[in-house]
């Protein structure tokens, strides 16, 4: 298939890149199964909690888990091979050719959204295998959560970018970012074991946002509109503020 | 047929005119040279041939298309190396071929491509491994691997050691052998002299001068030196009078003069008729070098 913004030639090469990095294949597919894992092997966690609506913490770190994988792509991943391609000159090279330097855009995105897919996958059969957490009560509620929070994530990844004019400066960023993005995902504290206020300010993040829809979903909910309109307007926002800012070289 | 053409080009950087009104046609089976020093819009001139800038003002054509508007049509007839790009650091020469032969609806075969620029033995290494050299012929073969009309060489054996400059040069011309149309950037004049059959001299944005090297070195006041030693002293006021005179130099008893092939003729009168031999002498044509920077004096 072969249009300005999708080649199938260029996604193939990309997906063949992306296993090639041994870093980001660890903290984007492996590393949030590994913290699941980790924290569900110690005993309290296995045990219901009152702070978590009753819930055990291990069940509350399923959905904190799905969200980490794809909170690494977006704020780590993406816009430091997309600022490499941009600084190395990749980008302007694919410009003298029939296909436009936007495939390989597209590409990265359906390469970091598909492993950020893997990783919510994974975390979610490793939770219910090996710590017997129920699967989401609301399968169609929580893939739409997900979907929304996988699309947010990539929209900020891309903001970060079209924002970061070396690979340096990218990573400052992308850092920088990426410790409030795990708050708000619920990383240090899950969102269900917040204070009412600081969980309410955490809902209007993409982030916290998703956490909500997914916990809901998983509860056997539809997840609330609200969490899901707020994911909705900041891919939106993200993603026109991208466009806009993106340089090609 | 012209495969290029350009038309009052001019594209300007905040403010700042870096292409001003160039103008030149390149024809099918040439190799088009564009020479100038540093900054004076060479690349500018060529990206906007291969539409990576939209020139603010001006006419480009490639194979009659316009390589903004139509971009896709362009590229696929022009193939490009470009300076300051390269390819992702992982991925391999073979897969860069076969990624590249995707782009182009028909693509050249790359296996014979990557034989002939020696590129077969390291088809498995990644790209951040090649030297400098093999990174220049993968880019060659990349620019070549749509099967184009055209292709725009800029500054491509810049880096390179004279061994491996040389090696291009003859790629170069087999290129064209093949029958493809070479736009080359360059600022070697050696290498425009060899290779090119038209040369636009472009400074501080401005078509300076369109020639044959060889033709361009005519124009230059001093084209051919004379130079001897004297059996005896001339008179120098006999040749400051020669005929098409552009230099006198007389030093250590030796005569060096500059000008046209009529003051060689007037010079070997004058010898004739004062009865002065003269040893060692030469006759040699000035260099594109010389006639390079007669073309470019800077005025300041």
């Amino acid at each position: 298939m072969k249009t300005d913004v999708l080649d199938t030639a260029v996604l193939r090469t990309e997906l063949r890149l992306f296993r090639r990095e041994p870093g980001a294949l660890f903290w984007m597919l492996a590393f949030p199964t590994l913290l699941l894992v980790i924290l569900g092997s110690i005993p309290s966690f296995r045990e219901a909690d009152p702070s978590f609506d009753g819930l055990r913490p291990v069940d509350a770190y399923v959905p904190v888990a799905v969200l980490l994988g794809l909170t690494v792509g977006g704020l780590q991943g993406m816009p430091q091979v997309l600022t490499g391609y941009r600084e190395r000159g990749i980008l302007r090279r694919m410009s003298a050719t029939p296909v436009r330097p936007a495939a390989l855009l597209t590409a990265q995105m359906v390469v970091c959204g598909g492993a950020a897919l893997g990783s919510a996958l994974l975390a979610v059969a490793v939770g219910r295998l090996a710590f017997d957490v129920s699967l989401p009560e609301q399968p169609l509620g929580y893939l739409l959560a997900l979907l929304l929070a996988v699309l947010a994530a990539l929209s900020l990844g891309a903001v970060l970018s079209a924002l970061s004019r070396t690979t340096k400066i990218a990573g400052a960023i992308g850092s920088a970012a990426l410790f409030p993005a795990m708050f708000c995902a619920g990383v240090w504290l899950p969102v269900q074991a917040m204070p009412d206020l600081l969980a309410r300010i955490v809902g209007w993040t993409p982030f916290g946002a998703a956490a909500q829809a997914l916990n809901e979903a998983a509860a056997g909910d539809w997840p609330d509109w609200s969490h899901l309109a707020v994911l909705v307007a900041w891919t939106a926002l993200l993603t026109a503020a991208a466009s806009r800012w993106f340089r090609w070289e | 047929m012209s495969v290029i053409e350009v038309t009052d080009l001019r594209k300007s950087y905040g403010g700042r005119p870096v292409v001003d009104g160039v103008s030149f046609t390149v024809e099918e089976g040439e190799i088009f040279g564009v020479l100038g020093p540093n900054g004076a819009g060479k690349t500018t001139t060529v990206e906007c041939v291969g539409g990576l800038r939209v020139p603010d003002a001006g006419r480009v054509r490639v194979t009659g298309l316009d390589p903004v508007a139509d971009h896709r049509r362009v590229a696929e007839v022009l193939g490009a190396q470009l300076q300051r790009s390269e390819l992702q650091p992982k991925l391999t020469v073979r897969e860069a071929l076969e990624l590249y032969a995707a782009f182009y609806p028909r693509p050249a075969d790359w296996r014979p491509l990557a034989e002939r620029l020696d590129l077969a033995p390291m088809l498995d290494t990644r790209f951040a491994r090649l030297s400098g050299g093999q990174k220049q012929r993968l880019f060659v073969a990349l620019a070549l691997v749509g099967a184009p009309r055209v292709v725009v060489l800029d500054e491509l054996t810049t880096g390179l050691d004279p061994r491996a400059r040389r090696e291009t040069w003859q790629l170069i011309e087999d290129i064209r052998a093949g029958g493809v149309t070479v736009l080359l950037v360059t600022h070697f004049m050696e290498e425009a002299q060899r290779l090119c059959d038209r040369i636009a001299v472009i400074d501080r944005g401005r078509v300076a001068a369109l020639d044959t090297p060889a033709g361009l070195i005519r124009r230059s006041a001093g084209a051919t030196v004379i130079s001897f030693t004297p059996s005896a002293p001339l008179d120098e006021a006999d040749l400051r009078a020669l005929p098409q005179l552009a230099s006198v130099d007389l030093k250590d008893a030796r005569v060096t003069l500059s000008g046209t092939d009529e003051t060689v003729n007037a010079v070997i009168t004058l010898l004739a008729r004062t009865r002065v031999t003269a040893h060692q002498l030469r006759v040699t044509d000035t260099t594109l070098d010389d006639a390079f920077l007669d073309l470019t004096e800077t005025t300041a």
